[in-house]
C-alpha cells in the first residue's frame, strides 16, 4: 500500500489505539490535517497549543491509555512545551506531532522553524525528528512503546513537512527494534526477603504510598498488603485515589500540607514502605532531619530514583503491583495498635484545628466550597485541580475513594492545567462527572479553552475559587516576607459573564448555604456551568511546613487544645 | 570520588547531545567522554570518567541507562581493566635536541610521528598516569600544542561472548 507520510502518521494513530487528538493546524503540519480527515480520529481545536497538552495529559491521567496531541513547528511546538514538562514530571504517556519545515530547509532559520528536538530533548523521555518518509512509521511506533514502558512519560516526534507529503510503501513494522528500552523485572527473592524481615521487626511501620499505585494498577494489592499488615497508609499528591480515605488505616496526604499527625507518624516511625513514590522535597522538608528512626524499602520502577534523595535500606527495582502481589501471600499477619491508637489521637487534635469545626462567623472560606462539593458529588467526581491554594484545599477535603479521580499537576505545578487537563479528562471518560477546580490567577492563564469546552459541547462543571489574590504566593509573602503582597492582588473579570460570553451558564456563590442548593441545580442540568465562589480573601492552607524545613516543624491553624476537644 | 563507566549506545545522531544533555541538567560532572566505534557497526561505546561527589555513581548510571538509545551500562571503576589515553604533543625541539627527545619518548613507548624545523609531534599511548608523566618530563622544553582523547576502558580476561561485551552485568538497571 502506498501512502503519503501523512496518511502513515494516521494508519499507525489508529493502530496504536488512538481515537481521539488534541491540536492546532499550522503550515508544516497540514499535509497531517489534510490526510487526517480520512480517518476515524476526533480532532479537538484547542484555542492554544498548551492547552492541546494539558488536554492529551488529562485524557491519559483519567483512562491510563496514551493522550495526543499535534501541533506545527516553531511557535506552535513550542506552545506545547508547558504541557510537556508537566507530563515529564508526573510521568504522564502521551506522544507529541509537531510538523516541522522541509528536511531541504532545515537549520537555516526558515519560516517557523524551532529546533524543536533540542528544545524538548530534556523534558521529554525521548524524542525523535524524523527527515525522511521511511522513518515515519518506526518512530511514530517507537514514541506509544516508550511513552508506555517503565515509568511513562512523554515522546515527540517532530515530522519534517517533505516527510509528510512523500509517498513509500506503507510497512507496519510489527516488531520493535529498541535494544535499550528498559525491561521491567521481577522483584529479587533476596530483596524480598530482606522486607519481610524489616516488616516482622518493624513496631511503627507506614507506608508512603505514591503515584506508582495508580499507574501499576496496584490498589488492590495495595488494599490486601494493608489489610494482613494493618500498616497504616499515607499518600503523596499524585497518590491520591490510590488507597480509600474511607479505610480506618488510610491517613491522607503526607508532606507540605499534609495533615500534622501524617508527618508526624513519618518522623516517629520505624519503617518507612515507599511504594511508588520519590521522595520529592515536597513531602520530604529537610532530607537531614527525615525519618530519622526508619529504616527504609523503597519500591520503585525508576531505578535512577532509587537512593536519590534518601539513602534507603531495601530497593525495590521492580513493579509495584507484582511486588505487592509477590509480597501478599508471604507476609505474616500483625496488628500495631498502640501505634495506630498513636497516630488516631493525633488525628482528633487535627480535627480540632479544621476550619469546618471552627466558628466561621458566616464567611465562605475554600475548605467549605470543597467539602460541600464533595457531599453534592457524592465524592464520585472526577476532580481536576490548577496550583495554588485550591489544590492543596482540594487534596485536604475532597476524599478521592477511586484511581484516577483526581488530576492535578504534582511535579511541575502548572498554573492553568486545570481547564484544558479536565475537557482531555472528560473525552476519556464521558461517562464521568467532571469538574475543574481553579484559583482566580491560574483560571485565567488557560481560561480561552472555555470556547473548546463549548466547541465540543462538553458536561463540564467549573469551579473557581476566588479570593482576589494569587493566593498561594501571598501566603508565602504573609509567613515569609512580612506581608509584602508584591503582584499578589489580582483584578479578575466578572468570571459569571465571562462564562456567558462562552455560552457558559455562570452562578456567582458568596454563601455557604448557596453551595449545595446552586451545585445540584448545575448538577441536573446537564449542561457546563461555571461557579465563582467568592471565599475569605486572606486564608491561608494549613498546616504547612516551609520549603526546606523540618518535617515536623509545621506552621499550623490556631486551634483548640486537645482538652478542649475532649472536654 | 572519580568512576569510570562504559555505556554501549545505539549509534543514531543526537546520542553524545543527548548524554552531555544528561550530565548538564543532573548536574554530573564529567572529567572525560570518549566515544567511537564498537565491535557492532550499530553500537558505539562511550567512556565516561564522571566525577561523582554531587551524585552517586549508580545514579549516573541509572539515569544514563534511561536514555533509548543507551543499551547498557556498567561501572568499570573497580573491575581489572586495560585503559588507555592516547596524546599528541607538539614540543619545541630544535634539529640538536631530536634524538634526544626520541630517546625519552621510547622510554614511555611513544614515537615522534612528525618533524619540523622548530618542534616534532610526539605520539604516546597508555594509561592516564604514563602520559602524564611523559608530558611532565616534557614540560620543560616547551609544549606548544597538545591533543589527548581521553580515557578508553576494557574489562581484562573475560570474553565478549555472552552477548553484552564487557563480560558482566550491566550496573545501571540494578538499581544498586
Amino acid at each position: 500500500m502506498i501512502l503519503t507520510g501523512a496518511q502513515i502518521l494516521w494508519e499507525c494513530l489508529v493502530r496504536e489505539g488512538v481515537d481521539t487528538v488534541f491540536g492546532y493546524p499550522g503550515g508544516a503540519i497540514l499535509p497531517a490535517y489534510d490526510a487526517m480527515l480520512e480517518f476515524p480520529v476526533r480532532h479537538v481545536l484547542v484555542r492554544h497549543e498548551q492547552g492541546a497538552a494539558h488536554m492529551a495529559d488529562g485524557y491519559a491521567r483519567a483512562s491510563g491509555k496514551v493522550g495526543v496531541a499535534i501541533a506545527t513547528s516553531g511557535p506552535g511546538a513550542t506552545n506545547l512545551t508547558t504541557g510537556i514538562a508537566t507530563a515529564m514530571l508526573d510521568s504522564v504517556p502521551t506522544v507529541f506531532i509537531t510538523g516541522q519545515v522541509s528536511s531541504k530547509v532545515l537549520g537555516t532559520d526558515a519560516f517557523q522553524e524551532t529546533d524543536v528536538t533540542g528544545i524538548t530533548l530534556p523534558i521529554t523521555k525521548h524524542n525523535a525528528l524524523v527527515t525522511d518518509v521511511e522513518d515515519v512509521a518506526r518512530c511514530v511506533r517507537e514514541a506509544f512503546a516508550i511513552a508506555r514502558n517503565g515509568r511513562p512519560g512523554p515522546v515527540l516526534v517532530d515530522i519534517c513537512k517533505d516527510a509528510q507529503q512523500a509517498q513509500t510503501e506503507f510497512e507496519w513494522p510489527e516488531k520493535l527494534d529498541l535494544p535499550g528500552l528498559m525491561k521491567t523485572r521481577a522483584p529479587r527473592a533476596a530483596d524480598l526477603q530482606h522486607a519481610l524481615e524489616l516488616i516482622a521487626k518493624a513496631e511503627r511501620p507506614l507506608i508512603l504510598a505514591g503515584h506508582g499505585v495508580l499507574e501499576s494498577g496496584a490498589g488492590e494489592a495495595l488494599r490486601a498488603f494493608v489489610d494482613k499488615t494493618q500498616i497504616p497508609v499515607a499518600l503523596t499528591l499524585l497518590g491520591l485515589g490510590g488507597f480509600p480515605p474511607s479505610h480506618p488505616l488510610c491517613l491522607g496526604m503526607m508532606g507540605m500540607h499534609g495533615e500534622a499527625y501524617v508527618n508526624s507518624a513519618i518522623q516517629r516511625a520505624d519503617l518507612l514502605l515507599a511504594f511508588g513514590m520519590r521522595f520529592d522535597d515536597r513531602v520530604t522538608g529537610n532530607l537531614k532531619t527525615y525519618a530519622p528512626h526508619s529504616k527504609k524499602i523503597h519500591v520503585e520502577i525508576d531505578p535512577s530514583e532509587l537512593g536519590k534523595n534518601v539513602k534507603v535500606d531495601v530497593q525495590i527495582n521492580a513493579d509495584l503491583r507484582a511486588t505487592l502481589e509477590a509480597l501478599v501471600p508471604v507476609v505474616a499477619p500483625k496488628r500495631h495498635e498502640a501505634w495506630v491508637a498513636e497516630i488516631a489521637a493525633g488525628r482528633a487534635e487535627t480535627r480540632s484545628r479544621d476550619i469546618l469545626h471552627q466558628d466561621h462567623g458566616g464567611k465562605l472560606y475554600a475548605a467549605h466550597v470543597i467539602n460541600d462539593l464533595w457531599e453534592a458529588t457524592g465524592g464520585n467526581a472526577v476532580v481536576v485541580t490548577d496550583v495554588g491554594q485550591h489544590q492543596m484545599w482540594e487534596a485536604q477535603y475532597y476524599r478521592h475513594e477511586k484511581p484516577r479521580t483526581l488530576i492535578t499537576s504534582g511535579g511541575l505545578g502548572t498554573m492553568g492545567f486545570a481547564l484544558p487537563a479536565a475537557i482531555g479528562a472528560k473525552i476519556a471518560r464521558p461517562e464521568a462527572e467532571v469538574w475543574v477546580m481553579a484559583g482566580d490567577g491560574g483560571f485565567q492563564m488557560t481560561s480561552c479553552e472555555m470556547a473548546t469546552l463549548r466547541q465540543e459541547n462538553l458536561d463540564i462543571k467549573i469551579a473557581v475559587v476566588n479570593n482576589g489574590y494569587l493566593g498561594m504566593v501571598r501566603q508565602w509573602q504573609e509567613f515569609f516576607y512580612d506581608k509584602r503582597y508584591a503582584a499578589t492582588p489580582m483584578l479578575s473579570p466578572d468570571f459569571v459573564m465571562l462564562a456567558a460570553a462562552y455560552g457558559i451558564a455562570g452562578h456567582r456563590v458568596t454563601k455557604r448555604a448557596e453551595i449545595a442548593p446552586a451545585v445540584q441545580a448545575a448538577r441536573a442540568s446537564g449542561q457546563p456551568a461555571l461557579f465563582d465562589f467568592r471565599v475569605e480573601k486572606e486564608e491561608s492552607v494549613y498546616p504547612m511546613v516551609p520549603a526546606g524545613a523540618d518535617l515536623h516543624a509545621m506552621i499550623r491553624r490556631p486551634g483548640k487544645t486537645e482538652e478542649e476537644v475532649s472536654a | 570520588m572519580k568512576h569510570t563507566l562504559v555505556a554501549r549506545v545505539q549509534d543514531q545522531p543526537g546520542v553524545l547531545n543527548r548524554v552531555s544533555s544528561l550530565f548538564r541538567r543532573r548536574a554530573f560532572n564529567i572529567e572525560s567522554l570518549t566515544v567511537g566505534g564498537s565491535e557492532s557497526p550499530e553500537f558505539s561505546r562511550m567512556t565516561i570518567v564522571v566525577d561523582t561527589a554531587r551524585a552517586p555513581v549508580h545514579i549516573v548510571a541509572a539515569n544514563l541507562r534511561k536514555l533509548v538509545p543507551v543499551v547498557e551500562v556498567c561501572d568499570v571503576t573497580d573491575l581489572p581493566t586495560v585503559t588507555r589515553d592516547l596524546a599528541l604533543i607538539r614540543v619545541r625541539c630544535g634539529p640538536g635536541a631530536r634524538s634526544e627527545i626520541s630517546d625519552l619518548v621510547s622510554i614511555f613507548r611513544g614515537r615522534l610521528v612528525d618533524v619540523g624545523p622548530e618542534s616534532v609531534i610526539v605520539e604516546v599511548t597508555g594509561d592516564q598516569e604514563k602520559v602524564d608523566g611523559l608530558v611532565e618530563l616534557l614540560k620543560p622544553r616547551g609544549i606548544l600544542e597538545m591533543v589527548r582523547t581521553g580515557k578508553v576502558a576494557m574489562v581484562r580476561g573475560i570474553s565478549a561472548s555472552n552477548g553484552n561485551g564487557n563480560g558482566h552485568q550491566d550496573t545501571a538497571s540494578q538499581g544498586e
